[in-house]
């Protein structure tokens, strides 16, 4: 009998300890980034480092400026080109949609969701650089086709699975009566879901549309491969950018040989991690609100 | 005024039928329950009278139901304004994810409803319905714009009718969420009544309120009764004998009676009937 | 009235619209993926691992990648197994506080969307703090990290929708927690917990920002924790950015075999969780 309770309260106790262990992870993380990254910011102001747009290693200049506004623009364009899709599909799915049809959708979308980054980077450069070329040519400026817009469209692309997922889900939630109330006082299907869907589902689809952007602001390979890689400030569209993520994938090689460079490097991970965070905690809020509604 | 008639309506889901050759007319400016034990189609067949059946997948219809001399289910026949025409309460009330005030503009918003002949319907409408006395008027504010003076006054006008003004009219512009379910449902009724409807559906209106609420509503389908012809399912059969002027008792899909609420509950004519009047069979 | 059912058109049109964008694009990127790959995807790659002056374009094949790939994602499959079952089931009522719970929900949906160079870094971090080199056991770290949330979140979704009524059941037998958990509530989401663990195997033989530094990279099946591994996502992103279009192409069939393994372990997770359902309550 006493086996029996002993062993239940061990499993309870290892179960705490993981749970411990698990809710520190993100500190740990920022804490080790912050400890690496110590070196420069006691080196360098933190204004500095974040408003340069110097970026000379070898010389000791570290300015980030060009790399989070090329991460600002590329996901930009990215939550542009995507959100209005993938919000219109969603509701198409939820409202208009055949179940089975919606149920098919749904397993095409959760593969989507599936295929590795580095795949949709190959695609990438195999399609989007090239259609970006012939864009740049039919306007009039020449550009190779490893461009913000190229790395935008791909981000498009990828985010899309979860804002059409989690919009959809958040979208089935609406109870029947909703839509059967707008109705039945004579309202078109689209006005109903105008008026009252929509507006019911405005806090979920609030955080599938910053998912989506954080999931954006995170991706690392896919952009890597067609965005460019050049450290300046693009000028349009059609220009190279190098967003943070490609930054660190591209340069941990020389981490260790130039001085303060790792420093740097673990920063822009830092600055990195303690977005995306944000974005996910306010997503991650938003949701918990329709929850307890 | 709209003369409800049905003939040889059918209904199934996939295989399962759920009413079968319901012939009837629903008369007039009278309160009309549909009775019977649960699952025999009362839902279905109310719903099929403002159409609200397409909502669901897999369903067949045939047989006609005609208002107005036209039939609803004519693939050609106008849907939005058979809704404007027939409004529907259901069991639960769904507050719409507004304020008060809004849930009851809504509809009018909708259908483009404003205007000078918005104000002339409402005023001839209180010539109709003595809500003055029923329900004492102060006097109407004066406020600068002529349209919020109509919408404020049609509020105000259909919010009384429901018998809802007093409890709601300071806060207007508050979550109609706020509101306690009795609440929610009268604002429901004058939803629906905003839209200026002939016809008015209710499905079990009473079955989720408390008794004080339930007595309001039934009042005020007293008084609406007058104006509007309203049909309403109930399974309490206490409820349908004070409320009723005509009776349609379904069982299991079938219509096995209809009449008068006098004859009916005083001397039925068929067998079940009378089992299911003196409770044998609920 | 009629401007009401136009602007219904316009956007049905801008829907339908989206959604084969979408989805065409999706197929496109299936398509264009198999009809490259699929030239120069040969037994070989499959088998042999790079010969000397393979990225000049000589024989060999991307065996390295393959196994590593697998020898990574079941190395770190184990390890953050061992974490995340337990604390799925720790998020049940039974274990955790509201409080606590509610705090650990946070945790994981910020572990879930940090991005995986993030865990690459850290993973590196740790790599240099113990003096490891870049190895099969820094890459099985870094994907554990990766992998943790993913696992927790599908398989405690599942778990939550566990009825209470069973486990009532189960407790009113007279059991303690752990074997309530361990014989109701595993069987019960057993399907979920499949579909958890291939959904992160999935995305740690895929992943390439995390083991970027942590795993190194290298022409031989490594031996033993500490050599460096290869993997199929790096094949890849190194293949691509040769000017030799003879490695290029080889490039397009690593990224065909990875595209399969995904699919396939895709159809895996929906298969197994049909077949695990036989003894589920619904």
């Amino acid at each position: 009998m006493y086996w029996r309770k002993i062993k239940d309260k061990i499993a309870a106790k290892s179960m705490l300890i993981g749970v411990a262990f698990v809710n520190s992870i993100v500190f740990l993380i920022a804490l080790g980034l912050l400890i690496k990254s110590w070196p420069i910011l006691t080196k360098k102001s933190i204004f500095h480092l974040l408003l340069s747009s110097a970026w000379h290693p070898l010389k000791g200049e570290f300015g980030f400026y060009p790399f989070i506004v090329g991460t600002l623009e590329v996901t930009a364009i990215a939550m542009i080109l995507a959100v209005p899709v993938c919000l219109l599909s969603a509701i198409y799915l939820s409202e208009y949609a055949h179940h089975r049809f919606r149920e098919l959708a749904r397993v095409i979308i959760d593969i989507m969701a599936a295929i590795p980054s580095v795949i949709y980077g190959l695609w990438g450069v195999i399609v989007v650089v090239p259609f970006v070329r012939a864009l740049g040519k039919a306007l009039d400026t020449p550009t190779t086709g490893y461009s913000l817009l190229a790395g935008g469209i791909i981000l498009a692309i990828m985010v899309s699975p979860i804002i059409i997922s989690v919009s959809l889900e958040v979208l089935r939630t609406v109870p029947v009566q909703a839509r059967e109330t707008a109705l039945a006082l004579g309202t078109t299907k689209w006005e109903a879901i105008k008026h009252v869907v929509l507006r019911s589902a405005l806090h979920g689809i609030f955080s599938a549309i910053v998912l989506g952007f954080s999931r954006a602001f995170g991706e690392t390979i896919a952009v890597l491969m067609i965005v460019g890689n050049v450290p300046k400030i693009p000028a349009s569209i059609f220009d190279p950018a190098y967003p943070l993520p490609a930054l660190l994938a591209n340069n941990y090689g020389e981490m260790m040989s130039i001085p303060l460079y790792n420093s740097a490097l673990l920063l822009s991970a830092l600055i990195l991690l303690l977005i995306v965070s944000t974005f996910n905690i306010t997503a991650h809020l938003a949701l918990m609100r329709i929850e307890r509604r | 005024m709209p003369h409800i008639s049905l003939s040889n309506l059918t209904i199934a889901y996939g295989n399962h039928k759920v009413l079968q050759n319901i012939t009837v007319e629903i008369p007039n400016n009278q309160i009309t329950p549909i009775i019977g034990p649960s699952g025999c189609g009362k839902t279905t067949l109310l719903k099929s009278l403002n159409r609200l059946v397409d909502l669901y997948e897999e369903i067949k219809v045939e047989g006609e139901v005609r208002i107005d001399g036209v039939n609803i289910y004519d693939p050609k026949a106008d849907l939005l304004s058979l809704r404007k025409k027939v409004g529907f309460l259901s069991q639960k009330p769904y507050p719409l994810p507004m304020s008060i005030l809004d849930n009851i503009t809504f509809g009018p918003r909708i259908h483009g409803m404003n205007g000078k002949n918005l104000l002339d319907q409402i005023q001839k409408l209180e010539k109709q319905i003595p809500i003055d006395s029923l329900y004492p008027y102060n006097k109407q504010k004066e406020t600068k714009s002529k349209k919020k003076h109509e919408m404020a006054y049609l509020v105000e006008f259909y919010l009384r009718l429901a018998g809802l003004w007093d409890e709601v009219k300071e806060r207007l512009h508050a979550p109609a969420t706020q509101l306690s379910i009795g609440q929610q449902q009268r604002l429901a009724l004058a939803r629906a009544l905003a839209v200026e409807p002939e016809v008015i559906l209710a499905d079990e209106p009473t079955s989720a309120l408390d008794p004080i609420s339930a007595q309001l509503i039934e009042k005020q389908f007293k008084i609406l009764k007058n104006h509007y012809t309203m049909v309403v399912v109930t399974h309490i059969l206490r409820q349908a004998r004070r409320i009723a002027d005509y009776v349609i008792f379904l069982y299991l899909g079938e219509l096995v009676e209809h009449g008068p609420a006098e004859q009916f509950f005083s001397s039925p004519r068929h067998e079940r009937t009378r089992a299911y009047i003196s409770g044998e069979i609920s | 009235m009629k401007s009401r059912k136009i602007e219904e058109f316009v956007f049905k049109v801008f829907m339908i619209a989206s959604l084969v964008l979408v989805l065409g694009i999706f197929a496109g990127i299936v398509i264009v993926i198999v009809l490259r790959g699929a030239s120069s995807l040969n037994l070989a790659m499959l088998i042999q691992t790079p010969e000397g002056g393979y990225y000049l374009g000589k024989g060999g094949g991307i065996a390295n990648a393959i196994v590593g790939s697998l020898y990574l994602a079941f190395g770190a499959l184990l390890l953050s197994s061992l974490f995340g079952l337990p604390i799925a089931f720790a998020l049940q009522k039974e274990y955790l506080g509201r409080r606590l719970a509610h705090m650990t929900r946070l945790s994981l949906d910020i572990l879930w969307g940090t991005p995986s160079i993030v865990y690459g870094a850290f993973g590196f971090i740790i790599m240099v703090y113990l003096g490891l080199r870049a190895s099969l056991l820094g890459g099985i770290i870094a994907l554990a990290f990766l992998m943790l949330p993913i696992m927790i979140r599908s398989i405690e979704e599942v778990i939550r929708m566990t009825p209470p009524e069973l486990k009532e059941i189960s407790y009113a037998m007279g059991t303690t927690r752990i074997e309530t958990t361990l014989t109701v509530v595993l069987r019960q989401a057993l399907p979920g917990i499949m579909t958890g663990v291939l959904l992160a195997f999935g995305r740690g033989i895929g992943d390439a920002a995390s083991i970027l530094f942590t795993a190194g990279y290298t022409d031989y099946i490594p031996r033993s924790l500490f050599d460096p591994v290869a993997s199929l996502p790096l094949a890849v992103f190194f293949q691509v950015a040769t000017p030799i279009p003879e490695v290029q192409q080889r490039a397009y069939a690593s990224a065909l075999i990875l595209l399969v393994i995904v699919l396939l372990i895709s159809l895996a997770s929906r298969l197994l969780s049909h077949r695990c359902s036989r003894y589920i309550v619904r």
